[in-house]
């Protein structure tokens, strides 16, 4: 008789996975200060630091520009891998690539953009200011516009909403009309450097869970070289790169933390099994169950991962209304059913789960998942969604 | 406690370790093995002795239980369950990781 059940793959360590050493290690002292960055609601410094030691924030950098060129599937292993640990340093993981990939898909050959590129391949930290007070969550419109100095540089002022651990970052990748006569969807993307940059901060982030992003409001004032704009405008880069990448991403730490949850679900099942040997637990079915959807999960965060490397160089179907429509299905499903998953979790684990802190606790990443359709709205996306169903339906 | 190994059956190993003692205890128990787990050699093939996917579960839980540690996912392979000697040294492992980790912690 075979042992499938003895056949199941680490997570993290599937044969042929250049990064898994790497995200394993990381994960590691990201788990270790996991609850103090949750309690504190502060940066994930430490593990910040161990990704930028251990090159995953330069791992998409392309190989013609210096780089490993890591492509979305290999981020999707590395994020869940994070995931699992700590979803506030995997958000920021996620984030990153999110805009990090924009500079080269989109950032065209200036010094200004060269320079920031050679900067993220040697681990520096990119954080993004999409949203804007007055304009109600929508990154696709802007009131902040990019103006002309009379020096020859640009000047921007924005008043956001949040901007995760900016206080962090390396790099500040904006979203700005323009030009101050340009209409609200006619946007743009500007790197703004700490030094270029001053942020004066107006609320603070104190949330229910993903606590560690530390998305505090901000006022942000910035001047910088006109060569520090990225060539393509923001209506291309989010369709092709920031929007699906982020989706895919996001939702794969979605299925770290469900997977961490599932593991703890496990370790009590196994307890219980070790007390009465030779019967089957009651909670082994609904653990067999929990696997049954995280399975699902996995499969469709992987395989949207696969589908984005198999057309990211191809504007056409990336622009398609049936990618949209997949990409946003991507991220409103995942959020959906990571909150279901860590509850079903919980079930299994019961009051230990229930516990604020202990090794089965699944406080952390219950509150941690619920962030998942909340940032970015799923109704907004739904919203978006309407019309796109009206012309498309779901790819096959 | 059973302290007694054969010592035609497994001439190598005269004196098994405690680990390997736990380790046959549960294979006695659970294993359900055509041939006394106290006889079987530390190299034969357990599969070949009739040891089933469903009860190496019970086996491992049991060796777990006994020496209060936890086998790791990455130690959860059939190579693992082969022999006799396998598991007790992936038991051995954890036992050594586990006292690692209470000495961390203390």
């Amino acid at each position: 008789m075979s042992a499938p059940v003895l056949e199941r793959p680490v997570p993290g360590t599937v044969d042929g996975d250049r990064f898994a050493t790497r995200a394993a290690a990381v994960a590691a002292v990201a788990a270790e200060h996991a609850d103090a960055v949750d309690r504190e609601a502060r940066p994930p410094r430490e593990a910040i630091a161990a990704m930028k030691a251990h090159g995953l924030l330069a791992a998409a950098v392309p190989v013609h520009l210096g780089g490993e060129g890591a492509t979305v599937a290999e981020l999707s292993r590395i994020a869940t891998t994070l995931g699992a640990a700590c979803a506030a340093t995997a958000m920021v993981f996620a984030m990153h690539h999110g805009q990090a990939m924009a500079l080269w898909r989109h950032g065209g050959p200036s010094d200004g953009v060269a320079r920031v590129v050679d900067a993220v391949r040697d681990g520096a930290l990119v954080a993004s200011s999409t949203t804007e007070r007055g304009i109600g969550g929508d990154a696709r419109r802007s009131t902040c516009a990019i103006e002309a100095t009379p020096s020859g540089r640009v000047r921007l002022h924005k008043d956001a909403p949040v901007i995760s651990y900016a206080t962090e970052a390396d790099a500040l990748f904006v979203t700005a009309r323009r030009s101050p006569d340009a209409a609200p969807s006619d946007q743009r993307l500007v790197v703004c450097l700490p030094e270029d940059t001053t942020l004066v901060q107006t609320s603070t982030w104190d949330t229910l869970g993903l606590r560690g992003t530390c998305s505090h409001g901000w006022v942000l004032d910035a001047e910088t070289d006109a060569d520090r704009v990225l060539r393509d405008d923001y209506a291309t880069i989010s369709a092709q790169t920031v929007l699906p990448v982020s989706h895919v991403l996001w939702a794969s730490v979605w299925l770290g933390i469900a997977a961490d949850a599932a593991d703890r679900a496990r370790r009590t099942v196994r307890k219980q099994a070790r007390a009465s040997l030779g019967s089957t637990p009651p909670g082994a079915l609904r653990l067999a169950e929990l696997l049954v959807d995280l399975q699902g999960l996995a499969d469709a965060v992987r395989h949207a991962a696969a589908r984005y490397d198999a057309v990211a160089d191809d504007p056409d179907t990336l622009g398609s209304a049936g990618y949209a429509l997949a990409a946003n299905a991507l991220k409103v499903g995942a959020s959906e059913r990571v909150t279901d998953l860590v509850t079903k979790a919980l079930r299994i684990v019961g009051i230990a789960g229930y516990a604020a802190s202990g090794p089965t606790s699944l406080a952390r990443h219950l509150r941690d998942a619920h962030g998942a359709a909340v940032m970015v709205s799923n109704d907004r996306l739904l919203h978006n969604d309407a019309e796109l169903a009206i012309m498309a339906g779901v790819l096959l | 406690m059973p302290h007694d190994p054969n010592p035609v059956a497994v001439p190598s190993d005269p004196v098994p370790s405690p680990v390997e003692q736990a380790v046959r205890r549960a294979l006695a128990a659970h294993g359900r093995l055509a041939v006394d787990a106290a006889d079987v050699a530390s190299t034969a093939d357990l599969a070949a002795l009739g040891l089933t996917s469903h009860a190496t579960v019970t086996v491992m839980l049991a060796v777990e239980d006994e020496l209060d540690v936890e086998f790791p996912d990455a130690a959860l392979t059939r190579s693992t369950f082969a022999t006799v000697g396998s598991i007790a040294a992936v038991a051995a492992a954890a036992v050594a990781t586990q006292h690692v980790a209470v000495g961390v912690s203390a």
